[in-house]
């Protein structure tokens, strides 16, 4: 009994070790560093501005979601509402509702779901969705999250105690290097023509929303998109999308119920 | 003291509600038994919020426009990933062109 506790995970993260390898392990370690870095300017910033130094490692443990960590900080910063501070950063956090909806099968149960919960951040959703089968799905997801919340942590602290050292990451480039490491890992699914007409349209809604509306919600009105993509995609052939379902199906025996029979 | 103690709550609330949102998919999912058709959708919702991300990262800082550099570095790391470039070169040419330009006086 007292001993599954230590197998059980060990045997997992075996596992998890097996199908993370190669080019995957070496792109999630990329993304890692680079949010290692950004990490670090955050606590940089935010002592910079004057705040107390336990405020950005404990909205990193707590919160761990970059876009509303800088916009709390940057709101009380400013000498903003505090009830102010914690609606934004909760409306920019709201995309999460539907990344769990399409991430939530790889988080298994148990302690093993609340801690995959708290790790559920951008890049590890993009990961998960850009992988084929359903075990590196999972793998992908869980290296990524696990990963990028000790190296966001670690980096934050080091930026909060090492002070103004790195607070510019825009000299770095590292601003343009985040949306490319999500572009490059949505892109194969905006292979599919209904899919990337509605996502540009979901592209240029956001756009045309975000000088108007509170950060987080143009991102949101995106979705509008969904049922015209949805439409699109029902008038034309399912082929292709029953072909990635199969491959997924292969890989996860007990969801052979709901497999396609073909 | 007590405007500490109302910061570390504001941090609380913010994270609390930050850890139920990211609950609702998985705890609701576990509920439901999806329809093939639904778990298709939910798919496209993230990728088209991922895209919607993209767009509003790479263009726009505080509601207004992010400058050229980074719309540029974002632009030249996609047409490197369409190209089936590996992950790494696309992230770092992204970067690079960014750092580049800013060095040059793009802002």
């Amino acid at each position: 009994m007292s001993l599954s506790f230590i197998i059980v995970p060990m045997r997992s993260l075996y596992r998890t070790r097996r199908l993370v390898q190669g080019d995957l392990a070496r792109d999630i370690a990329l993304v890692l560093l680079a949010g290692g870095i950004v990490g670090v300017s955050f606590g940089a910033i935010a002592v910079g501005a004057g705040l107390p130094m336990w405020l950005p490692m404990l909205l990193s443990l707590l919160v761990f979601a970059g876009a509303a960590q800088f916009l709390f900080v940057g709101i009380i910063a400013a000498g903003g509402n505090l009830v102010a501070a914690v609606l934004a950063g909760l409306l920019v956090n709201a995309r999460h509702v539907p990344f769990g909806f399409a991430v939530g099968d790889v988080l298994g149960s148990g302690w093993r779901r609340w801690m995959g919960t708290h790790v559920m951040i951008d890049e590890a959703v993009a990961f998960a969705l850009a992988q084929r089968d359903a075990d590196r799905r999972g793998a992908a997801y869980w290296v990524c999250g696990v990963g990028l919340f000790v190296c966001w942590n670690v980096g934050v602290v080091l930026g909060a105690v090492a002070g103004t050292a790195l607070s510019d990451t825009a000299t770095l480039g590292l601003d343009a290097a985040f949306p490319a490491v999500l572009l490059a890992l949505v892109l194969p699914s905006l292979r599919d023509k209904a899919t990337s007409a509605a996502a540009l349209m979901g592209v240029v809604i956001a756009l045309v929303a975000t000088p108007v509306l509170p950060a987080g919600l143009p991102v949101l009105l995106a979705l509008l998109a969904l049922p015209i993509a949805l439409v699109l995609r029902g008038a034309r052939g399912r082929a292709d999308a029953g072909e990635v379902r199969e491959s997924a199906c292969a890989a996860e025996p007990g969801e052979e119920a709901s497999c396609p029979s073909r | 003291m007590s405007e500490q103690m109302t910061l570390i709550g504001a941090v609380v609330v913010l994270a609390a509600g930050t850890y139920a949102l990211r609950a609702c998919g998985p705890v609701l999912r576990e509920r439901v038994r999806l329809p093939r058709r639904a778990e298709e959708a939910m798919t496209l919702a993230a990728v088209l919020l991922l895209a919607a991300l993209v767009g509003t990262a790479a263009l726009t800082e505080a509601g207004g426009f992010a400058g050229w550099a980074r719309p540029a570095g974002v632009l030249v790391g996609g047409v490197l990933a369409w190209r089936k470039v590996p992950f790494a070169v696309v992230v770092l040419a992204a970067a690079a062109t960014a750092a580049l330009l800013r060095l040059a006086g793009v802002p």
